[in-house]
């Protein structure tokens, strides 16, 4: 009886022994659904024999809420998008970037190594990059949109057939924009000069969506919507009618980054992945998956052109990407950000 | 009973009303006298400006649309579960079980679908409209849906179960010779309905009420999906203070403000119940 018990107690110290050293090595990644092609880790996994495994997060605030918490325990990489990596620098979250294991950022445009958000890119590795513009049926909407106007001041025929991102610094950008303010402001004049001319948009809405407004210009439930660019894309999929433009006013550059937790026990695999994301074929490949733009020269450069023609956003050059003004992490304006956000949203 | 089995027999209970109910609500009033960090997380520097800043005439006016959307939601779950309920109770008990079955049916299939399934046929293009529009008794679309009124018919929909179940209980209670008595002492059906039936069903009627109004005045989810993010309720702004603007403290601070609201309501609900009792043991 002692021996069997014995017996079956050893047995379990190996096996938690020998899964632990299974674990090591095995890096976390927070990202968001369907931001990555499917397969991309089990040919990471393949390719460097380290294993890895995926969570996702719906929002940028709904990771920085689970890493803010925990210190990051439990996650290696994140995607989060540039100001929250920058948030999470300035928190000491995110943990500084050894180049020498990456030497795959070559690739990179040189653009994308100078961003303001981390120039040097310190601690945080782009992604992807894009723009917010107005996704419209161009069937439908017959002249089109040049305007942040035509969607905070639709026309009667658009009324009740608009829609908006609900994410705070996408919902007020808009009218930031159409005001000539910069998107990054935290003057109080302007943000409730932006937030009189919001209260009086969202009667014209239609809704605030974050994830289905493509599907609703494919259903026709509306004709014009605040788009970010690849999103729109995946709308030109289903409907070649769908057409992507950057009103007059201009947009913002939006970056989505990779950074690596400070509390990673797996620091050097982390980095392994970012260098395996960042390599041409790798990076291209996620370039046609998910319809977005990638700072990554060489992988842009072989994309196919039919695809190009396909979806126009898809060719906008870093140059003219850089004209717009990156966002960039509010700091002690977020909370006013977040007030005024709520006041609009409650506002009748 | 002897008072060792009493806490044995208590005991876990308390533990885990305690542990999961009063504790919590503790941590919340805690949370919510102290500021926000500037990244989110808590400042343990203690202030009472939650509570100002959540007296504002724009949170008043979230509390009042809330309790006006739960009030209205209230009205027409009562009106259509009284009759529901009525009729069931009136059946032959082999046939009550298989209706009450009925009844709590749609409670056995995920919320969150039921309010997608809500979506598809209330908006512009979706059944509703189109069969109107196919049938011609309409030219254009109605806007039934991202309004205040996909809100209350998805939340009346949700909660209606529950009035059904809770009127139930009380009808059932009733002695038939009550009706039988107020009809031979010259009633009509009207009058022993208003002067019989529904002053004893007035605990069933508050504990019904009690229900849908406090599971629709924190529902987040209706109102943020049918309602189309236009339509702040309490339950959005504590999801949001929470969620999205990281802002414990005040979203303590709301939460702690609509559980006394609830605790005040409850308490109303049971002074009438035991007025009720009182009433029928004098009577």
């Amino acid at each position: 009886m002692m021996r069997k018990t014995l017996g079956l107690g050893v047995c379990a110290i190996l096996a938690t022994l020998s899964s632990a050293a299974f674990a090591e090595g095995k890096i976390v990644i927070s990202n968001w659904d369907g931001y990555m092609p499917k397969e991309l880790l089990e040919n990471f996994t393949k390719e460097t024999g380290i294993a890895a495994e995926m969570t996702v997060h719906a929002t940028n605030e709904e990771i920085m809420g689970k890493v803010v918490a925990s210190g990051g325990k439990g996650y290696d990489v994140l995607f989060v998008s540039g100001q929250f990596g920058e948030a999470l620098h300035k928190l000491g979250l995110a943990a500084e970037l050894d180049h020498g294991n990456m030497p795959n950022l070559a690739n990179l445009y040189p653009e994308a190594m100078k961003l303001s958000h981390d120039e040097g890119l310190k601690y945080s590795v782009p992604y992807a990059w894009g723009t917010t513009g107005l996704c419209y049926r161009s069937d439908v909407v017959t002249t089109a949109p040049s305007s942040w106007n035509d969607l905070l001041k639709p026309a009667d025929a658009l009324k009740g057939k608009t829609t908006m991102l609900a994410t705070d610094r996408w919902l007020m950008m808009p009218a930031l924009l159409a005001l000539g303010y910069s998107i990054n402001t935290v003057k109080e004049d302007e943000i409730a000069a932006a937030k009189a001319q919001l209260i009086e948009t969202k009667k014209t809405l239609l809704t605030y969506d974050d994830t289905t407004f493509y599907q609703k210009l494919v259903s026709g439930e509306a004709s014009m919507v605040e788009a970010w660019d690849g999103w729109c894309n995946y709308g030109i999929a289903e409907n070649a009618q769908i057409k992507y433009v950057i009103p007059k006013e201009g947009s913002d550059m939006w970056v989505d980054t990779m950074v690596v937790t400070s509390a990673s026990e797996n620091k050097a695999a982390a980095e392994a992945f970012i260098n395996y994301v960042l390599k041409p074929d790798v990076h291209r490949w996620v370039a046609e998956n998910i319809l977005y733009k990638v700072p990554n020269k060489a992988a842009m450069d072989a994309l196919d052109p039919k695809l190009i023609e396909q979806y126009p956003n898809l060719a906008l050059s870093p140059a003219e990407l850089l004209k717009f003004e990156q966002l960039r992490d509010l700091g002690e304006g977020q909370k006013l950000w977040s007030k005024t956000v709520t006041e609009i949203t409650s506002a009748n | 009973m002897v008072v060792s089995r009493r806490i044995v027999l208590t005991g876990p209970g308390i533990a885990w009303i305690m542990a999961l109910l009063v504790i919590p609500c503790a941590l919340l009033l805690v949370n919510s006298l102290f500021e926000r960090g500037i990244y989110g997380g808590i400042d343990y520097v203690f202030t009472v400006e939650n509570y100002v800043r959540a007296i504002d005439p724009l949170y008043g006016e979230i509390f009042w649309n809330s309790g006006r959307v739960a009030g209205i939601t209230t009205l027409i779950s009562l009106a259509l579960g009284y009759p529901a309920a009525y009729c069931i109770a009136l059946m032959p008990k082999r046939r009550q079980m298989a209706f009450l079955i009925l009844v709590m049916l749609p409670l056995w299939s995920n919320y969150l679908i039921r309010t997608y399934a809500w979506m598809v046929l209330l908006n512009g293009e979706g059944l509703i409209n189109r069969s109107l529009i196919g049938l011609g008794l309409i030219e254009a679309p109605l806007p039934l849906l991202y309004n205040d009124f996909a809100i209350i018919v998805g939340l009346t929909y949700a909660y209606v179960p529950f009035m059904i179940l809770a009127l139930f209980s009380s009808i059932s209670k009733l002695a038939p010779e009550l009706r039988e008595a107020s009809t031979d002492l010259g009633a009509s059906p009207l009058m022993t309905f208003w002067r019989v039936t529904f002053p004893l069903t007035l605990p069933g009627i508050a504990a019904g009420c009690v229900f849908v109004f406090v599971l629709s005045i924190g529902n987040f989810v209706t109102p943020d999906l049918l309602g189309g993010g236009k339509r702040t309720m309490i339950g959005n702004l504590i999801y949001d203070q929470f969620l999205t603007a990281r802002d414990w403290p005040f979203g303590s601070a709301i939460a702690a403000i609509v559980i006394f609201i609830m605790m005040a309501l409850l308490t109303l609900q049971a002074v009438l119940v035991n007025r009720r009792g009182r009433d029928e043991t004098t009577a």
